[in-house]
């Protein structure tokens, strides 16, 4: 339990990358731009892959009536996210304290990667529903305004995951440092779970009685 | 019968074996040329291997072009105006262009050199001179723009000009013509023993380029043609070729040819810049101008300088000594080592290899055959290291490989010709299409030679390319001199005259290249950062137009309240900050040029309209999807009305 427990109290500590590192990258290629436009998104906000980059994707954007990408103080998000990561980062780090001096079992283990995936699910989804909202809620008198075979609007929302073409841009998005670290640690507290699980089955009570159900097969 | 039977026989065979040599000889030369074609094709997509600085000539601009592909990347106005970007034209760089003989809007650019570090190529900046209004200009490696232009007083035809010491602790620009010093009301046939020749070091700063004439050399009156920097051994010391050392002035076709042996004049400049800093020479009263561009107020400004240090250098002793060298020597090479001095004889055909250790000691040992205006002239035998027995006619200019050859351009006789430093052994010749003047081998004037490809630039192209009338630009060819033996690869036209050129490995410029300006370090006075600090303000006639440009706008895009008589100023920053997106500017009837504008550039364009009129101006460079939408209107009102100030944009 003592060496599971290290592994809980390392794995949230992972989550810290994201203050560091972006959750997720999104890359524009084109002819006219050989090295492509990127952004990083930072778990507090959006930076450009190069110095200008989100200057020039904005200046890009408004021939199809894009609202500007926002800045950290244009959406909640940006300050929730830091202070959800923090909190879990803590709450992480006290269940393995405690499961150390075996204040409380292995379960609690679990309980917090379950709650980090409803979160991190929660908050895909919110990321889904804010580039809907960025690449179909458009300026009615944006300069080009291309619609679909059907006569629909195009919509311009980036693939959450994977690539896809848009005019002239390939669209590349996908999980970036940050994410991966959060992935490696959230991996850790679920291998927390199972040694610990391991673990607590020969101590306490039932190592007790375990070698007396053997002597009694025996005889 | 018989007899001929056989004799048809031996023939028919004697036919398939000539058959059989001639298909074997075309398909190697088949595989040949085909060698050459993969020695220069450069893929799409992929770059050279080299830069290469071609000078204009008299197109008065500097041309970029790749090696070995030998396509052309920039043309880089220095000493010429320039429509395509508006220098020359733009209230910014119209004080580039200035002298004391006022605006000069052309010169006559010859010979680039490139900055050093030890005798290595080091990609800072490239030197060029202006060889007609003696000027000398430094051009950024970085944005590859002119960022500063020196006029140099006392000088005629700037020719042995600009050729950089090894630390670039000084550019070098000698004159072709001497003149009166100071100039005077004289007549011209009192030339000989009258006129001099000024020789005149212009320091560098280390840190920003920045360049400062330091003291001219008041040499005798003869031309001085060509120079090189002394290197590894021989660093401190300078050399230049001379001519007319009979001092004629007039029919120098032939009055400046009597004399055998002119000479190559050796400057020690370490004394004389010692003699300078100890507060020797001579401060004369003179004229001329400084131009310096500042890259961040995106402006250059002109200074009038008043003052030159002159030094008479038979007051330094041991400054200066004279190497005779025959048949008006034109090319004057030092090679990597610094060891020999190459002087090129253009009448000849003979290379004449003076030695550096052997002038030392002849210098030592006063070996001396008389002097010439208290100049000591060297014993010619004991300062010769060789002569290079040639066999071509009118040798010129010589580079050198990192393998102890060198490579001498034959006007005359139209070849380049390989040859051993040090056996003075003629190794390859091959023949240049026509008539070639300087080479150039990429580091071919340096410590450190890169000897892959050498250029070859003539003088005379007529049928290599498809004819355009009399008038054809000049023929470049690119030799391949990795092998034994040179082999000719290419063949291009180049832009203007291109006389020397300059080269150095792509690795050394293309990481640090510029791609934009960065609008917040933009200290331009007339700055537009931001559209909302678009304005009009009118001082009295003048109307100042703040305008930004971004993809596919201009703020404001509609101007009343200007009149006949005023003097609008257009002063146009382009707001991008992405590669590779200039906006222009033109307006209907526009006296200068228009403008190219790069990302975070401002530029300034003056109108001065005479008509009456509702008058359109637009974006001249294709800058988006949307660039034909980019334009707007100037209203102009008669000069009475009172019709005030006002613009606008999408309203």
């Amino acid at each position: 339990m003592k060496k599971a427990s290290i592994i809980m109290i390392i794995g949230p500590l992972f989550l810290l990358g994201l203050y560091i590192f972006p959750l997720w990258n999104i890359m524009l290629g084109a002819p006219q731009y050989p090295e492509p436009l990127g952004m990083n998104i930072h778990i507090d906000g959006i930076q450009g892959v190069s110095e200008f980059d989100i200057q020039n994707i904005d200046g890009l954007n408004h021939y199809i009536g894009m609202r500007k990408l926002p800045k950290p103080e244009d959406m909640w998000e940006f300050t929730a996210f830091p202070l959800v990561i923090g909190g879990m980062v803590a709450l992480g780090v006290l269940i393995g304290i405690l499961g150390f001096f075996e204040k409380l079992n292995y379960k609690w283990f679990m309980g917090w990667f379950v709650f980090m995936s409803i979160l991190g699910i929660l908050g895909m989804y919110d990321f889904n529903a804010w580039m809907v909202d960025y690449g179909t809620n458009l300026d009615p008198n944006a300069i080009m305004k291309l619609t679909n075979p059907d006569g629909t609007p195009i919509s311009y929302k980036p693939p959450l995951f994977g690539h896809a073409k848009m005019l002239n841009f390939d669209v590349t998005s996908l999980p970036s440092t940050g994410a991966w670290m959060m992935f490696a640690g959230m991996m850790l507290t679920v291998g927390a779970f199972f040694m610990g699980k391991r673990a607590w089955k020969p101590k306490s009570k039932t190592a007790s009685v375990v070698p007396l159900k053997v002597k009694t097969n025996d005889k | 019968m018989k007899k001929i039977r056989y004799s048809m026989l031996a023939f028919i065979g004697l036919v398939l074996v000539f058959t059989g040599c001639n298909d074997a000889g075309k398909s190697s030369n088949g595989a040949l040329s085909s060698g050459a074609a993969e020695k220069v094709y450069v893929a799409p997509g992929e770059q050279d291997e080299f830069y290469a600085f071609l000078s204009g000539g008299y197109s008065g601009n500097l041309t970029v072009y790749g090696l070995p592909s030998g396509r052309m990347f920039k043309e880089i106005p220095v000493f010429s105006q320039f429509p395509t970007s508006g220098y020359g034209y733009s209230e910014e760089t119209k004080p580039m262009l200035n002298t004391s003989f006022g605006f000069v809007p052309w010169d006559d650019l010859h010979h680039p050199d490139i900055s050093q570090t030890n005798g290595e190529l080091d990609g800072r900046w490239i030197f060029v001179n202006g060889n007609n209004t003696p000027r000398i200009a430094r051009v950024s490696l970085s944005t590859f723009e002119t960022e500063e232009i020196i006029e140099v007083p006392n000088s005629a035809g700037n020719h042995s000009s600009s050729f950089i010491t090894e630390n670039t602790e000084y550019v070098v620009a000698g004159t072709r013509f001497s003149v009166p010093v100071p100039q005077r009301d004289m007549p011209i046939n009192e030339y000989k023993g009258n006129f001099k020749g000024a020789l005149s070091f212009i320091s560098v700063a280390p840190d920003n380029g920045r360049m400062n004439l330091e003291f001219q050399l008041l040499m005798p009156g003869f031309n001085y043609d060509l120079s090189r920097p002394g290197r590894g051994k021989s660093h401190g010391w300078f050399f230049f070729s001379t001519y007319n050392t009979e001092e004629a002035n007039s029919l120098l076709e032939v009055m400046a040819s009597q004399n055998d042996k002119d000479f190559i004049a050796a400057v020690n400049w370490k004394k004389i810049e010692e003699y300078v800093k100890n507060g020797g020479g001579t401060k004369m009263p003179t004229n001329y101008a400084h131009n310096v561009y500042d890259e961040e107020s995106h402006t250059g400004t002109s200074t009038m300088i008043k003052e030159v240090v002159t030094v008479d250098p038979t007051k330094v002793p041991g400054s200066l000594y004279f190497l005779p060298t025959p048949k008006s020597p034109h090319g004057c090479d030092v090679d990597p080592s610094g060891a020999y001095i190459i002087g090129s004889g253009k009448l000849s055909a003979d290379i004449t290899v003076h030695s550096f250790d052997k002038m030392l000691d002849a210098i030592e040992n006063e070996k001396f055959d008389g002097e010439a205006y208290g100049i000591p002239i060297l014993n010619f035998e004991d300062v010769l290291a060789g002569t290079v027995k040639s066999g071509g006619l009118g040798p010129l200019h010589t580079e050198f490989d990192a393998n102890g050859n060198a490579y001498t351009t034959f006007f005359i006789s139209s070849e380049v010709v390989k040859w051993n430093v040090g056996t003075w052994e003629v190794l390859d010749r091959k023949p240049t299409y026509y008539s070639v003047g300087h080479l150039m081998i990429p580091g071919g004037n340096s410590r450190k030679p890169f000897g892959k490809y050498l250029v070859a630039m003539n003088k005379i192209t007529k049928d290599r390319y498809l004819p355009t009338g009399p008038e054809m630009e000049h023929s470049a060819q690119i030799y391949d001199i990795s092998g034994e033996k040179m082999e000719l690869i290419y063949d291009f036209p180049t832009h203007g005259e291109p006389h020397y050129a300059a080269g150095c490995p792509a690795e050394l410029l293309a990481s640090k290249s510029q791609k934009i300006y960065r609008l917040d370090e933009n200290k331009h006075k007339y700055a537009t950062l931001g559209a909302n600090d678009a304005r009009v303000e009118r001082n009295g006639n003048e109307v100042h137009i703040y305008m930004s440009t971004i993809r596919s706008h201009f703020t404001p895009d509609n101007i009343e309240g200007v009149k006949v008589g005023d003097k609008v100023y257009f002063h146009i920053t382009n707001q991008e900050q992405d590669f590779d997106v200039p906006h222009g500017f033109s307006i209907i009837g526009q006296n200068t040029s228009e403008l190219l504008v790069m990302p975070g550039q401002t530029k300034t364009s003056v109108w001065e309209p005479k008509k009456v009129g509702v008058w359109p101006f637009y974006c001249t460079d294709f800058c988006s999807a949307l660039h034909q939408e980019m334009q707007g209107y100037v209203r102009v009102s008669p000069a009475n009305s009172n019709i005030d100030l006002s613009w606008s944009l999408g309203e």
